[in-house]
């Protein structure tokens, strides 16, 4: 790995070399902490591995920017010591779509919930897939809509109870890597929050794409999913990660459905090459003039 | 420490030290850290922090190998490890549980 840029090195020095303070309170605007989640909620794990990735990667943070919707997930970007922006529900991927077409040198991070992105934001997400966007998209997947109550979301598995599920989900859930993958993204992993480290690795490969990266992270709602489905709290969870996950790098993502309390499989099961979004913009705008002799 | 098998460059490989540093009032009780420590350095205290949590604390801190593993898995950001002071001189040439 190269070094990091200086921005990086500047926010964010290297943890042996500190006392007192945490390596990551660089990256987080620690003014607004204690967070709202939960005790045993996972999306702070999901925050530990992106700021993680941050320093990895070998990324500018000055031309970086954040972008959440609404609901617990959503309020990463708040968190996050980037440009970040908090947006209306289910609308981040459009706002980072603005910000990346805008300004082509940020680099977005759409980071959001399974209900912001996949339910009412699931259009944004299967068209800036298939425009293949340059923007990585974390979706933090707890199987509900947490901030409101633990509603069915279109994740929940099969005969999951939830607040508006009394006898059991009778919907199907969503695949998130199938649809990705069906829709064009060019890197597509899942991990739980268990799986940290690889986690941070995936987000700081993904980082160095270009082009539209998802990354799910599997994640647990002590106070909405688990409790509501007698599983525990989210350490039960995470001992229900443990045994039950299996990791198959490069699976066909059609292989891919989660159902209540069965195994999960994680991996990176996509990373190729599709010309981005600006790419094919730029390339077709100097043709077109060039054919008109404008060029 | 102990090792399934003897390794043959024993002699040559230090092993390093880390110090657990722990923000007792960041904590919300969840135990990851505890649960998920390789070496079980850590344990759940009977003390309250100022949220009523039960945050943990250093059980064997001689045990600690700068995995950085609990730093990882906090969602409070409320715990992290620094190699041990005397050590950071010297050459460390074992891998700090990366990957
Ligand atoms: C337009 C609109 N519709 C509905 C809501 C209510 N709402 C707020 S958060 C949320 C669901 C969030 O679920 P998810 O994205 O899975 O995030 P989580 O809380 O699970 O992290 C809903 C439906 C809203 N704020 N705005
Ligand atoms: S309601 Fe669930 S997702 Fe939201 S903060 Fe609490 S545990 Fe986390
Ligand atoms: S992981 Fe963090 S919040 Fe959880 S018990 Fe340990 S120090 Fe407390």
């Amino acid at each position: 790995m190269e070094e990091p840029t200086k921005a990086i090195k500047e926010i964010h020095p290297d943890p042996s070399a500190t006392s007192g303070v945490h390596p990551m309170e660089n990256l987080l605007r620690m003014e607004r902490m204690p967070h709202i989640w939960c005790p045993t909620c996972g999306i702070g794990l999901a925050v530990t591995a992106f700021t993680a990735a941050l320093t990895k990667a070998n990324i500018d943070t000055n031309k970086m920017s954040i972008v959440s919707g609404i609901g617990c997930t959503g309020r990463v970007a708040g968190y996050v010591k980037l440009d970040s922006f908090h947006t209306t529900h289910g609308r981040p991927i459009a706002f980072g779509t603005g910000i990346r077409v805008a300004n082509p040198g940020i680099k977005v991070v759409v980071f959001s919930g399974d209900g912001d992105l996949i339910a009412i934001g699931g259009n944004h997400f299967i068209h800036a897939a298939r425009r293949n966007i340059d923007m990585l998209v974390i979706c933090v997947n707890n199987f509900i809509y947490a901030m409101t109550g633990g509603q069915v979301a279109p994740t929940t598995p099969l005969a999951a109870y939830a607040t508006t599920s009394p006898y059991g989900c009778v919907e199907p859930p969503f695949n998130i890597p199938y649809i990705a993958d069906s829709a064009g993204a060019v890197y597509v992993a899942r991990w739980t929050t268990l799986h940290v480290r690889r986690l941070t690795n995936s987000i700081t490969e993904a980082l160095q794409k270009t082009g539209f990266s998802v990354v799910e992270v599997i994640s647990p709602c002590g106070m909405y999913y688990s409790r509501i489905n007698r599983l525990g709290d989210g350490l039960d969870m995470m001992r229900f990660y443990h045994d039950n996950v299996e990791i198959r790098n490069g699976e066909d993502t059609k292989n891919l459905d989660i159902g209540f309390q069965t195994k999960i499989i994680c991996g990176k099961f996509v990373d190729r090459e599709r010309p981005s979004y600006m790419e094919r913009y730029n390339q077709w705008l100097s043709e077109v003039k060039g054919a008109r002799g404008e060029g | 420490m102990k090792f399934w098998r003897k390794p043959l460059d024993l002699d040559k490989i230090t092993v390093p030290h880390g110090e657990v540093h722990i923000f007792k009032d960041r904590c919300k009780g969840c135990a990851f850290c505890v649960e998920y420590c390789p070496k079980d350095v850590l344990d759940m205290s009977e003390e309250f922090n100022i949220k009523g949590y039960h945050p943990p604390y250093v059980k064997n801190p001689d045990d600690c190998l700068e995995c950085h593993l609990c730093e990882m898995l906090c969602p409070e950001f409320a715990i992290f490890v620094t190699l041990k002071e005397e050590e950071k001189s010297a050459k460390v040439p074992i891998n700090k549980g990366e990957k």
